[in-house]
């Protein structure tokens, strides 16, 4: 023992072993190579079921994806952990609903124009539906910015989480209120009826509705094209908004230096609420995909995903657009593959492990950068 | 004795005297005297949560997971106890909590002779040895029981299940206080963010754990989903009190002496107080050890409160109510901690309930973080600030008064 702890001769390896970390990482790597011997086996056991719950984690983690965002350029810009986040992605869900099963929107084209083919009918209708829900959860979070946590903006932050949460209870609870959203759960319309395709060794076949698909065939329906290929739009599109344009420049720089941001003539609060816009705009558009790959809304529909959402931004380093978005998919192949290969009920357990083990190898997640020292 | 010890003294007692008058006379009927039990309890766990976040700084959302372990345990000891007069659960996690905590007290000297430790793996070492004791405490427990339990029932019947009770409130708060140093030896050296997302994440495990207690865990008579029943009501007002009244005086001592000073300048500054020789890992440790020791007797005496325990009561949303009570009553303040549990617990399950009209219940939630919104806009500091009554209050020594703007102005321009 010396010191200022090098490693000495007289040291046996167990001392060492604890001082350099090795037995840690022989427990991690443990519990790693038990994961991946479990994931083999089942690999080699049944490849097809394997690979058909990889893509139902991919449409799972799309959707988490569109959440995480919101998280992650929110936190990157005001360092505040937004609680409400999963209640506005609820609320769009909602708006979804109600837009289609209440006031018909999605066939608005044919009513103007009719003798409009279906599909063009049905695609510029659901479009449009995608596009009010994004646009009332935009307003609905530049609204709760402003209201609630603008004057706290140089409080401590503890006091703008719980505000935070405050929101979320009260949107949840409004939400339930009978004359709101109502407290039942509600079945959501789907704007288009589902088409599955299986593919086997025969190749790809459209699958009737109601009838069984063959033995050893994935099954891919329409549904999980949709919110995949909408996914990979939005984030191409978000990706577009921050990197290339005057306001995603400005959010980058109000990330990176709040006080030199302002000196440099930056609106601060308008490229926050801007932030918070957009990242509600995601969501709300995941709520519908959400709701139409699992068609069922409720007021509290919005803790769990928001939660995990949330996980997986850290997960990848949050306030990390790229590491959102990797974190949301590992999220999404971590929670249907345990459900699957481990326990229905353990997935949540599974999946916050996998954060906690995530956090102790890299504090920061995976693509997260150190944290700066700020004056 | 101090004067101010004297009135906080005779205050406590006199107001345990008059709440026990009412209660014996009939005057606070059974739903207030839950209420106040329910305060009593979730001031325990604020005075713990206080104690990591107000005063050490660190940001734990964990407490409800450690609330819940205690509660769990504490509840299937006395539901054994109730069922058929068998000590088994009492003798094995009696034996489990004091081999484990002997265990990690005896290996944490040895560590402590070794420089730079890693984190993990002093964490695998603990969990071998605790993991390995576990196994010989349930087979000594398993052989010990039968004499146990014999003894026991020698007491007249009242008694022996009040020591139980006993027992196992206080088995229930030494398990939470060992998990959660096992628990926060690799965490804590997380930053704070993600010191609390990392806790969440163990209130959400212990959620789901809970929830399949009885198909993944060899627990068949915590019945899951399903929740605990016949756990004996034991907790009363006395009971509460006396828990909440020592609670309270250990924080208070412990903040008074030079381990709270240490514990409150690891929250004012890291590197500072590093660079005073204060060994930080050692404190937020020490604070976080026994916030969780608290919130595991905390969850004790809630389990018996109504002898039925269901773990939706130990969801994650609810591990903010502990962090909503201590921001609303003043971080960093006892009285604050002890006024708002009072009052949230009063307002929220009572008045509420009772002010609100019949089938206007459900605007509870709503009302409810209006409330809060209101307080956070309006006293971002808390209801209370750092008022604090005379007997909790730290005498420190005078300020030495800081230098004139005006002379070092006068210094500069020459």
């Amino acid at each position: 023992m010396t010191p200022n702890g090098t490693p000495n001769s007289k040291d046996t390896l167990f001392i060492q072993s604890l001082r350099k970390g090795w037995l840690g990482k022989v427990f991690l790597i443990l519990i790693g190579l038990a994961a991946l011997w479990k994931l083999g086996v089942s690999l080699a056991d049944n490849p097809v079921l394997f690979l058909q719950q990889v893509i139902n984690g991919l449409q799972l983690g799309f959707v988490y994806a569109l959440i995480a965002l919101g998280y992650t350029m929110v936190y990157g810009i005001v360092r505040l952990i937004n609680f409400a986040h999963g209640d506005v992605f609820m609320v769009g869900a909602f708006v979804g609903f109600y837009t289609i099963a209440r006031f018909q929107f999605h066939t608005w084209p044919e009513r103007l124009f009719p003798g409009l083919p279906q599909w063009l009918v049905l695609g510029v209708g659901t479009v449009t539906v995608v596009l009010i829900s994004m646009a009332i959860c935009a307003l609905l979070a530049f609204t709760i910015e402003r209201v609630a946590y603008k004057p706290l903006r140089n409080a401590p932050r503890i006091s703008a989480l719980i505000t935070a949460i405050g929101v979320s209870f009260f949107l949840e609870y409004f939400g339930a209120l009978q004359f709101v959203f109502t407290p039942n759960f509600v079945t959501f319309e789907r704007p288009f009826s589902v088409q599955n395709w299986q593919i086997n060794n025969l190749g790809i076949q459209a699958l009737p509705s109601g009838q069984s698909p063959a033995d050893n065939s994935i099954i891919i329906s329409n549904i999980a094209l949709i919110i995949v290929l909408a996914s990979i739009l939005l984030l191409l599109l978000l990706q577009f908004i921050v990197q290339g344009t005057r306001v995603g420049k400005a959010m980058r720089a109000v990330a990176y230096d709040k006080q030199t941001a302002r000196l440099m003539g930056i609106n601060v609060d308008g490229i926050i609420s801007i932030t918070f816009a957009i990242g509600a705009a995601l969501a709300g558009a995941a709520g519908i995909l959400y709701a139409t790959a699992f068609p069922q809304v409720y007021f509290v529909m919005g803790i769990i995903p928001g939660l995990k959402a949330f996980v997986a931004a850290v997960l990848g380093g949050i306030g990390s657009i790229p590491g959102a978005v990797v974190g949301a998919l590992i999220m999404g192949q971590a929670e249907v593959l345990s459900a699957a290969y481990i326990s229905t009920p353990m997935r949540d357990a599974v999946a916050f492990s996998i954060l906690v083990i995530v956090l102790l190898v890299r504090p920061t997640g995976i693509f997260g950068e150190p944290e700066r020292e700020k004056a | 004795m101090q004067r101010t010890t004297l009135f906080f003294l005779g205050g406590a007692a006199l107001i345990f005297v008059i709440v026990q008058a009412m209660i014996s006379f009939g005057l606070l009927n059974d739903f207030y005297v839950n209420i106040l039990l329910l305060a009593s309890v979730y001031a325990i766990v604020g005075l713990g949560l206080n104690l990591i976040y107000g005063f050490n700084g660190q940001f734990s959302l964990g407490q409800w997971g450690f609330y819940a372990i205690g509660a769990y345990a504490a509840g299937d000891i006395t539901y054994w106890w109730t069922l058929d007069k068998s000590a088994h659960a009492l003798m094995i996690a009696l034996l489990a909590v004091l081999f484990c905590g002997a265990a990690i007290l005896l290996l944490r000297k040895l560590l402590s002779r070794v420089r730079g430790v890693d984190a993990l793996s002093a964490f695998t070492l603990y969990l071998v040895v605790v993991i390995f004791l576990v196994f010989i405490a349930i087979q000594l427990g398993q052989a010990l029981s039968p004499a146990v339990s014999g003894l026991l029932s020698l007491l007249p019947d009242g008694l022996s299940l009040q020591i139980v009770f006993f027992l196992a409130v206080l088995i229930a708060g030494l398990m939470a206080a060992e998990i959660s140093f096992l628990f926060g030896l690799p965490v804590l050296t997380l930053g704070s963010d993600y010191f609390g997302i990392a806790t969440l994440g163990l209130t959400i495990i212990v959620k789901v754990l809970l929830d399949n207690s009885d198909t993944l865990l060899p627990f068949p008579e915590m019945k899951g989903a399903r929740g605990m029943v016949g756990i004996p009501e034991v907790t009363n007002w006395f009971w509460a009190f006396a828990f909440l009244l020592v609670i309270v005086i250990v924080v208070r001592n412990l903040l008074h002496s030079s381990y709270g000073r240490a514990i409150i300048s690891v929250r004012e500054d890291e590197i500072a107080a590093k660079a005073m020789g204060i060994d930080i890992a050692h404190y937020k440790n020490l604070s976080f050890v026994l916030g969780s020791l608290f919130a595991g007797l905390a969850g004790g005496l809630y389990a018996h409160i109504n002898g039925f325990l269901h773990p939706n009561t130990f969801n994650f949303i609810k591990s903010f109510d502990p962090m909503i009570i201590i921001v609303m009553g003043g971080l960093g303040s006892i009285t604050g901690t002890l006024g708002a549990s009072f009052a949230w617990a009063f307002i929220l399950e009572g008045l509420l309930r009772v002010i609100l009209p019949q089938g206007t219940e459900t605007w509870r939630f709503v009302v409810y973080p209006l409330i809060l919104l209101l307080i956070m806009l309006l006293r971002p500091k808390g209801l209370m600030g750092e008022i604090e009554l005379p007997f909790l209050r730290q005498v420190l020594p005078p300020l030495k008064p800081k230098a004139q703007p005006e002379e070092t102005q006068a210094e500069v321009k020459p």
